[in-house]
């Protein structure tokens, strides 16, 4: 066992602790100076691990404890759960860095350290959902990161967010009821917490065609809670008002991120709990199919009617959460990978659009009506660049993100013959859909401003320069060099 | 049909989860939205509780110098319920405190009203 | 755009709708278009169309919807619950010796917790040792919540109200003059009693039932009539925000290096120099005692912390 190993368990403690930490520090600086270490510092050790388990194709269980695994907590690592957590601990911090203007002026002095507490509560929260091996372990960080991303909703205080926060809050609340009380029948016909030993029960069990029924409507219940929380479609309402009233940074984290959590841990259940197998054969992929197809359409038709392009950008995030709900609604391992390359590259696009659209409103009082942000790139020359790249890679051009996620959704459905044609449909659909809001929304934004309409120049802001080029360079780098990551994805998924 | 009967406490639970569910979706009034998520959440732990319970089996507290399996019962449900408890005792506070704001700013727990007021308002 | 506004919208057919896009006369969709004079148009008609927006007919679009989202409610709840009633009857019987849960890892709790954790009650044993991760995000959720009740309810610019500021004022001033005697010396009596029980019961968590969130609880209990009694200025000379957050913090500092030393010792099968002391004593079971203590510490501020926040918006 080397030191390395223990990276994971030390990046969720950090994160943890600094938030217990936090309180106590001097005001709102220091937290968010905290916050941007424990993001670094998972970020370091995340790299590291994956330098580790990368290359070697390694894949181990942590002991949370003195007891092995059906009696004490584990973590489980392998090169998947690398890949995301160094992408998860990367995005916060560069969310934190776009964000770090806005979050100042619109969360007030004296609760700005509460604020760093749920960004790093939340980061905690993700990395243990990335890395659990136990189930329980799973519901109780669920339910971490449900009251921290309603937190840092509500965190800007408008009569906007807080009923967005509420509205969000009500639909989490089901969701983990539901995925609640889909562990309880889990662990009543089973009798276990823990992943491998959950998985061996599990497998018993439908080899001897016991329980047939009740492990139907665990995994239902698991699939249905998990899919409100991550915004599957029928579920979708609350997250452009919660999502598009927040400030930037908490926008960026909970579409880049938070709702992403949830499908990786719904990845991570199908693979190490019920087996891809199983789970096709009980035939919940369709149901995640059709849902997938519809939120792609449904996303983009709402974005296509919003005026406000932080909604916008939100409902665009349902349908590109639609993309990942299609590829693990094919039920293979190409089409999961698809899914989670899918979430990597929306990771990188989301949270730059949101904080370069913030960025390109600043110089216009705030204002985020795309009609109010006319020629609005040439102030702020760099978010333009952002808000284009993003833009382009969300449509689905060659070099950039976008495109070879989608290439690799094409490539993934070749084996099924139903599905392939309604996805690509869709796919092509879709892609029409994203470039009818994305291409006028960067034509507004580079055309040029009309009489009194341009508004004053901002002062340069460091922090939001690093961040928005690390974030293109990480787009351009998906688009580009893909191919590493996804070898990475597939040794990860078949060593889950 | 007889398992239902032996399996009351599971009947009760889910009678209950289905009220809970209910009202958490269709009260407009927001305080007992959140009485629903308690009656939801009460109703999990009610069925996880009466899973742990085994016929004539003491509570899982050692008497004695040695203890055999099957004379106790199961203690982990026990634990997990408390977990549980502890996290919906979070989420009500959370949610009181955010009903009391928009009270505060409203003068109205009803959720419909709260949203046309909030549109009335301008959103931005 | 809302929800709202998007009903009304919904009122056209599709295809009106199409023609109006094409004809590039459906102002709310401006982005669309990338010609310069769309965007003003918008800006004149956008003013226009809240005022036209009667209340009357926002409420009738609300109904609509709402009776759609009710009816689909209803439909789902019955659903869950038929199909789960259905579940229920194939499920392990209730109190059987043979179901599924009765396996090697409760018999491992029961028959080993004594030797493994040293603590009597099996389930403090088991939250608090064998899965002691579950326990320590549980305490976290406590600690953001508490967090996310003071971002919500402490006062600030945002959240003050003249007439809760009158109602407050008054108080103090009644406080401060008016001293019901009875209150006083009753109170007095229990809240020593009160306490001393909910130390008890936490540091018995490892013996008996009980343990830190119960026993802390009724800690917090006994704060809370302590604040209730002898009033709000009395109790923040001892106990107030920072007080609060330096107890909070630290007693979950104490919490996550203990338990970071335990995981860390574990996973790398290091020996823990903890002793656990003899079965039965109050100084036993290792870890667990501290944890308990720590936790009763948090719970007992959270829950006043709670009634504070709720009643007064302060600490």
């Amino acid at each position: 066992m080397s030191f390395i190993h223990n990276f994971p368990f030390f990046s969720i403690f950090i994160c943890m602790i600094s938030g217990i930490v936090t309180p106590l520090l001097k005001n709102g600086k220091w937290a968010y100076r905290l916050s941007l270490c424990a993001s670094g510092a998972g970020l370091v050790l995340s790299g590291v691990l994956l330098g580790r388990v990368g290359p070697r194709n390694e894949s181990f269980s942590f002991m949370m404890g003195h007891f092995p695994a059906p009696w004490g907590n584990e973590l489980s690592v392998g090169p998947l759960e690398a890949v995301l957590a160094t992408a998860i601990c990367l995005v916060m911090l560069l969310a934190l860095l776009a964000g770090r203007r806005d979050i100042f002026e619109d969360v007030l002095p004296e609760k700005q350290k509460l604020y760093f507490i749920m960004m790093d509560e939340i980061l905690a929260a993700l990395l243990a959902l990335t890395y659990t091996n136990d189930i329980f372990t799973a519901y109780v960080f669920i339910e971490i990161s449900t009251i921290a991303a309603c937190a840092i909703v509500m965190a800007k205080d408008s009569s906007a967010t807080m009923v967005a926060t509420m509205r969000y809050l009500i639909m989490s609340l089901l969701g983990s009821g539901l995925v609640l009380l889909g562990i309880v029948l889990l662990y009543c016909i089973t009798g276990h917490l823990l992943f491998p030993n959950l998985q061996q029960r599990v497998l018993e069990l439908v080899a001897t065609n016991q329980y047939a029924m009740p492990l139907t409507v665990v995994v239902g219940l698991i699939v249905m809670g998990l899919g409100i929380k991550s915004a599957m479609f029928p579920f979708h309402l609350w997250l452009p008002p919660a999502h598009g009233s927040a400030t930037t940074a908490s926008s960026s984290v909970l579409s880049g991120l938070v709702v992403k959590g949830y499908i990786i841990l719904m990845i991570r259940l199908f693979y190490k709990v019920f087996t891809i197998e199983v789970i096709r054969s009980l035939r919940v992929t369709n149901m995640v199919f059709l849902f997938g197809l519809a939120g792609m359409i449904v996303g983009s038709v709402g974005a296509i009617k919003e005026g406000h392009i932080k909604r916008m950008l939100a409902y665009s995030s349902v349908a590109q959460l639609g993309y990942v709900f299609m590829g693990i609604g094919l039920g293979t391992d190409v089409g999961i990978m698809a899914a989670c390359f899918q979430i990597l590259v929306h990771a990188c696009t989301k949270p730059m659009l949101f904080g370069c659209a913030s960025a390109l409103s600043a110089g216009r009082h705030h204002n985020k009506k795309l009609y109010a942000l006319r020629g609005a790139a040439y102030e702020n020359k760099l978010a333009g660049v952002g808000f284009t790249v993003g833009a382009l890679s969300m449509i689905g051009i060659p070099l950039f993100g976008g495109f070879a996620a989608k290439v690799f959704f094409a490539s993934a459905t070749m084996a099924q013959p139903v599905k392939m044609w309604m996805t690509l449909l869709t796919l092509a659909l879709s892609t029409v859909l994203n470039a009818l809001y994305y291409i006028p929304a960067v034509t507004a934004l580079w055309s040029k401003p009309a009489e009194g309409e341009a508004g004053e120049k901002q002062p340069a802001d460091p922090t939001f320069a690093v961040s928005t080029v690390l974030f293109i360079a990480a787009v351009f780098f998906l688009g580009i060099c893909y191919q590493p990551v996804v070898t990475l994805i597939q040794n990860g998924l078949a060593l889950l | 049909m007889e398992n239902l009967l032996i399996n009351h406490y599971e009947v009760a639970a889910v009678i209950l989860f289905g009220i809970g569910f209910l009202n958490l979706l269709l009260q407009n009034n927001l305080v007992k939205k959140v009485i629903g998520f308690g009656i939801m959440d009460n109703a999990v732990y009610l069925f996880l509780a009466s899973q742990g319970y085994i016929e004539g089996r003491l509570a899982p507290i050692l008497v004695g110098e040695t203890a055999r399996a099957a004379d106790y019962i199961n203690p982990i449900p026990a634990g997990l319920v408390l977990t549980g408890i502890v996290v919906s005792v979070s989420v009500t506070a959370f949610s009181l405190a955010l009903i009391q704001r928009l009270y505060q700013k409203y003068k109205t727990v009803n959720f419909d009203e709260i949203v046309l007021l909030a549109r009335q308002k301008g959103d931005e | 755009m809302n929800k709202m506004a998007r009903m009304k919208k919904e009122k056209k057919t599709p295809w009106q709708r199409f023609c109006a896009w094409v004809n590039g006369d459906a102002p709310e969709k401006a982005l669309l278009p990338a010609e310069p004079p769309k965007p003003k148009k918008k800006k004149e008609v956008k003013p226009q169309k809240k005022k036209a927006a009667a209340p009357k007919k926002e409420w009738m679009g609300l109904t609509r919807f709402e009776h759609i989202y009710r009816v689909c409610a209803v439909f789902i709840g019955v659903i869950i619950v038929a199909v789960l009633m259905i579940t229920v009857v194939q499920l392990p019987l209730f109190g059987s010796p043979d179901n599924p849960a009765e396996n090697e890892v409760v018999e491992r709790y029961v028959e080993d917790g004594l030797e493994e954790t040293g603590a009597v009650n099996m389930v403090a044993g088991m939250i608090l040792d064998y899965r002691a991760f579950d326990t320590f995000g549980e305490s976290s959720v406590l600690f953001l919540a508490v967090t996310c009740v003071t971002m919500l309810l402490m006062r600030d610019r945002n959240n003050t109200d003249k007439d809760e500021d009158l109602l407050t004022a008054r108080e103090h001033i009644v406080e401060g003059h008016e001293e019901d005697i009875i209150l006083l010396q009753i109170a007095k009596l229990i809240i020593p009693c009160v306490l001393v029980y909910g130390i008890y019961v936490v540091l018995n968590g490892h013996l008996s039932p009980g343990g830190g969130f119960s026993g802390g609880t009724i800690m917090g209990s006994a704060l809370i009539l302590f604040a209730v009694s002898f009033g709000m200025i009395r109790m923040s000379r001892f106990f107030n925000y920072s007080t609060f957050r330096k107890i909070t913090s630290s007693a979950l500092m104490v919490y996550a290096a203990s338990k970071a030393y335990s995981f860390f010792t574990g996973a790398n099968h290091l020996e823990s120099h903890i002793p656990l002391g003899t079965p039965g004593a109050i100084l036993s079971s290792g870890l667990i005692l501290v944890l308990d203590i720590c936790v009763g510490i948090v719970v007992a501020c959270t829950m006043y912390g709670f009634y504070a926040l709720f009643t007064k918006g302060e600490l």
